[in-house]
């Protein structure tokens, strides 16, 4: 403990002959002790785990602490002022000060918009003690005081929160140039883009902003970022490169004429960073193997699935062709037998019908065989009669019956066989009712 | 005690936004530290103290005061008072709280809470650990809100008594809610560190006793705080005498109170009437604790009949003088437990809710001398809120061990680091008093923890010379001082009215009774001469006691050269 008890109260005084070695005597050591526990908490432990963790002593933690404490100041001290200033910065006109970059100004060029309000203040301190115009007059030099007119405007701009964001949206000189392809293949890839992505990761209005990762990133952190990406929400705004609106009275539409042009070459500022963002991921993303390797997992799943599903679809197909040919082939060969039957059909016809002619020739010749039954030469009459009677019983009897009648005339010759046949084929065919009673009578 | 987070890994120091979280079973804080003093942080509602409750109506969550007013509704679907429940077996758990809300079920041992959460489907079964996991949420949602970032990790205050396996179920349910646990701390040293992290306090080494009077539960530690190292010398935990108990007395009279009038009423009887009658006579006590008078009023408390009633603060307390009793009882009881005296206590810091009430802390006034700092509202004027303290020290911790990586918190707060040996015996010098008499003058306090070191100035005699600086332990007693007849004679004037104040007078003589800490020279460690001192001069005496108690002492003339060196071995 460094602070000190102060207690009134005095110490007696030695007593006489009181004599030990290098006056200290000691007699005896601490005589009760408890183990407990102390509660993990507050400054004062850390203190004590620090020192127990080091096996420090009391005075040798006070000594490494306050030497790290003095070394941070130096440190702070040190980090300010290491900038060299460009000649050609000093000798800047304040009037431009829109194109000066007011971080070069007051030496904060490795900070740019990470420099904090306290680093902007002390650095315009530093430089304010440097530039004042006062000292340079005592220097002996020109009464120029537009450098230090340009570190008021740079502090100025930057200290007010509004408008160095309007200055930071414009700051190129904090942009990191995406990698290009050849830069990018040498392998660095991650390393490169994150660092693009950084830098822009400034204009977020949602902070903290997911990391590019590296190429063991899990799909998840790589979709996040891209999502979040694809989806920026960003405060950068153009309105520090607008042109001066003229602030006189006098000519109002001209002002006005001026805003407008200002307002819409911002949108379009804005949409062309827009674009340029999108263009930038998607370069990213064209070259991003993560992407790639997931994508191939995904397709490798999904492959498998349809691969799946086409050899199936592939195979039904395949049947359904096979089924259909053989149905096709059926029916070519149902249709060929039909026809080659209907051809039988009709050759056996023709030649039933000409059986059936030829038998009829054998009837109409059996009873012309038989002289139509008449006695000597048969009158017309008796011819006529006769071959009538023939073609009542051929119109009365089929073909089959007609054949069975001609085998029984063929060969006779004698008219009254002939006429015996006949008449009892009639007689038949009248019982079969066919024929009616007295028809055909002639043969009979 | 040696936990932490660091089973919820990848948070790096750079990127941590930590918070203090006071998980209680009635009420929750939330804290932040600006510009390194401590913030507690409302909630959406604009609550700082939000109930530790969490309600579902149709699928929608509620936490806070917004589900407290659904007790009433919607009881089947709150849970209430589940934080002790964590990491306990359904056998070991006390359900009487959930009484008038959702009831645990002991499922496979575990205990769980069926609830409607969805708009739609059939109830689910959630255990404690979820729900606690959905609450937790819901407090780092608020300070994101807040704060404008994501909070990553939280340093959470649990009580003493908290087991192993209660810590690790509350790690886990943080951890299941996105929050690493950076650390979770004893809730009465939390407390400690509120009150010490002010900037105007001064470091002392100091008794605390910090009474922790919650709404169901009371816990009492009695602190060494030695040099800003905090150690738990006792520790006594009573679910008896809590803040539920004292909304119980109230309920109770206006209960009685409504029944005098509506003869045949009882609303204890009706679950719905109940619920009204405990959330204003909660929102009554609270009321005392700051005006004399209250108003307790209920539009339709049972039957349909309105009530309305005035109490003041002096029934109020008359009424809840047992409970008042306990806590004082409690109090006595610990210190006896850490074989201390009241005398011995420089600080009594009250935290907790029910801390507000002006009673304990006049109660504890009595109890205490008058040379201890009572911490409360009503006696204190810098007095931190106590609802709040818990929260801040948490904040505190948490702001002081951010930058730390998980694995330095774990080694740090390892048994190997913490446990240590304490002194038991203060170890100091021999001064003279003013009539000559040797006087014990402390150095290091006992119970102080080892290793350490202490630096005290004390003059030499008035004309120099060499003087003997003789390195003494020493303990205490008490030292009771007999009534000075002077109070008898104060007595027998008032003989005439002897009867009637007979009792008052016997207090009134124990009251005499003088009581006083005395320092008893013992054990003489080791004798220094320092020789020809300057006149006026100061002698400055440093202490240093090693991890295994061995003793360096450093003795030289202030603003002298050279001085006396010398080594006691380690016993």
């Amino acid at each position: 403990m460094a602070t000190v008890t102060t207690v009134t109260r005095a110490l007696p005084a030695l007593p006489e002959g009181w004599s030990a070695e290098k006056d200290f005597k000691p007699i005896s050591s601490i005589t009760a002790s408890t183990q407990r526990t102390i509660e993990p908490v507050g400054p004062h432990f850390l203190a004590h785990a620090r020192r127990a963790r080091h096996k420090r002593t009391f005075s040798e933690d006070d000594r490494i602490q306050a030497q790290e404490t003095a070394k941070n100041i130096e440190k702070d001290d040190e980090s300010d002022e290491s900038e060299p200033e460009d000649p050609m910065m000093l000798q800047r006109e304040a009037k431009d000060w829109k194109s000066q970059d007011h971080y070069q100004v007051l030496g904060l060029s490795k900070y740019r918009w990470k420099a904090t309000e306290d680093q902007i203040k002390r650095a315009h301190r530093k430089k304010v003690l440097k530039h004042h115009p006062d000292k340079k007059a005592a220097q002996g030099s020109t009464e120029d005081d537009n450098f230090f007119k340009c570190i008021q405007k740079a502090t100025e701009v930057l200290l007010d929160p509004v408008k160095r964001r309007q200055f930071d949206s414009v700051d190129e000189r904090a942009d990191v140039d995406p990698p290009t392809r050849k830069e990018a293949a040498k392998g660095n890839y991650y390393k490169l883009w994150s660092r693009v992505f950084k830098s822009e990761a400034r204009f977020s209005k949602q902070q903290p902003v997911p990391s590019f990762g590296d190429e063991n990133s899990t799909k998840e952190e790589v979709d996040n970022f891209y999502n979040f990406w694809y989806n920026f929400d960003s405060w950068r705004s153009f309105e520090y490169l607008d042109e001066d609106v003229p602030d006189d009275n006098e000519n109002r539409d001209q002002k006005r004429h001026m805003e407008r042009k200002n307002a819409n070459a911002r949108k379009k500022k804005k949409a062309e960073d827009n674009a340029r963002l999108r263009k930038m991921l998607d370069d990213c993303s064209a070259g991003d193997e993560r992407i790639k390797k997931f994508r191939q997992e995904a397709n490798a799943a999904k492959n498998k699935k349809r691969l799946d599903k086409e050899n199936a679809e592939k195979q039904a197909k395949e049947e359904a062709r096979l089924k259909k040919e053989a149905e096709e082939k059926a029916a070519k060969e149902a249709e060929e037998k039909a026809k080659a039957d209907r051809e039988a059909n009709k050759k056996a016809k023709e030649a039933a019908k000409n059986a059936v002619k030829k038998n009829k020739r054998v009837l109409r010749g059996s009873v012309k065989d038989a002289n139509y039954f008449a006695a000597g030469d048969a009158s017309a009459a008796q011819i006529d009669a006769v071959l009538n009677d023939v073609e009542l019983v051929q119109g009365k009897i089929d073909p089959d019956e007609i054949a069975a009648l001609a085998g029984k005339l063929n060969g006779l010759k004698v008219a009254d066989e002939i006429k015996g046949v006949w008449s009892e084929e009639v007689k038949r065919l009248i019982g079969a009712g066919k024929l009616k009673e007295g028809d055909a009578k002639n043969l009979v | 005690m040696a936990e932490t987070g660091g089973s919820k890994a990848g948070v790096a120091p750079s990127d941590r936004c930590a918070i203090g979280i006071s998980f209680g079973n009635s009420y929750s804080s939330i804290a932040c530290t600006s510009e390194d003093s401590p913030v507690v942080i409302a909630n959406e509602d604009g609550d700082r103290q939000i109930p530790t409750i969490l309600s579902y109506v149709e699928g929608e969550e509620y936490t806070g005061n917004q589900a407290k007013a659904l007790l009433v509704r919607n009881p089947n679907n709150t849970v209430v008072s589940f934080k002790d429940f964590l990491g306990q077996d359904f056998p070991s758990i006390d359900p009487t709280h959930c009484h008038a809300a959702a009831h645990p079920q002991d499922v496979n041992g575990t205990v769980s809470f069926t609830i409607q959460d969805k708009a739609e489907g059939d109830a689910s079964t959630l255990s404690v650990s979820e729900i606690s996991t959905r609450y937790l949420r819901r407090l780092v949602q608020s300070a994101s809100d807040y704060l404008g970032k994501k909070v990553t990790s939280a340093v959470v205050t649990a009580p003493t008594n908290f087991t192993e396996k209660q810590r690790e179920s509350l790690i886990k349910a943080a951890n299941d809610a996105d929050l690493e646990i950076l650390q979770l701390i004893n809730e009465p040293i939390a407390s400690v560190l509120a009150y010490d992290a002010r900037p105007e306090a001064k470091l002392e080494d100091k008794i605390v006793v910090v009474a922790d009077l919650g709404g169901t539960r009371s816990d009492v530690a009695v602190v060494a705080s030695r040099g800003g190292l905090y150690t738990i010398l006792a520790t006594a935990h009573d679910y008896e005498f809590s803040g539920v108990q004292l909304d119980k007395v109230l309920m109770d009279h206006f209960a009685k109170e409504f029944m005098k009038k509506n003869a045949n009423v009882d609303p204890r009887e009706n679950a719905k009437s109940l619920a009204k009658l405990k959330a204003e006579s909660e929102a009554v006590k609270k009321a005392l604790s700051l005006g004399a008078n209250a108003n307790f009023s209920v539009e339709s408390l049972a039957d349909g009949i309105d009530f309305q009633l005035t109490i003041n603060r002096l029934r109020y307390e008359t009424i809840g003088r047992k409970v008042f009793e306990g806590f004082n009882r409690l109090v006595e009881g610990v210190i006896k437990k850490a074989e201390l005296d009241v005398l011995d206590i420089d600080e009594v810091i009250l935290s907790g809710g029910t801390s507000h009430t002006p009673r304990i802390a006049s109660n504890f006034r009595s109890i205490f001398p008058a040379t201890t700092v009572i911490q409360a509202p009503s006696t204190s004027a810098t007095a931190i809120n106590p609802s709040e303290l818990q929260a801040r020290g948490a904040a505190l911790q948490a702001s002081l061990i951010q930058e730390y990586e998980s694995e330095d918190i774990d080694q740090s707060t390892h048994p190997a680091v913490t446990t240590v040996k304490h002194i038991t015996n203060a170890i100091g010098v021999i001064s003279l008093s003013d009539d000559g008499e040797e006087v014990f003058t402390p150095i290091i306090a006992p119970e102080t923890a080892a290793p350490a070191r202490r630096t005290i100035h004390i003059a030499a005699p008035k004309d120099g010379g060499n003087v003997l600086v003789k390195v003494v332990e020493g303990g205490t007693h008490i030292k009771v001082t007999k009534p000075e007849p002077k109070a008898k004679e104060n007595g027998t004037k008032e003989e005439g009215a002897e009867d009637e104040d007979d009792s008052d007078f016997d207090s009134d003589e124990e009251e005499e009774e003088h009581r006083e800490k005395v320092w008893k020279i013992g054990t003489t460690l080791a004798e220094a001469g320092i020789k020809d001192v300057k006149k006026g001069g100061k002698i400055e005496v440093t202490i240093n006691v090693a991890g295994d108690l061995a003793v360096t002492i450093t003795t030289r003339e202030v603003g002298g050269k050279g001085g006396v060196r010398g080594t006691l071995k380690a016993a």
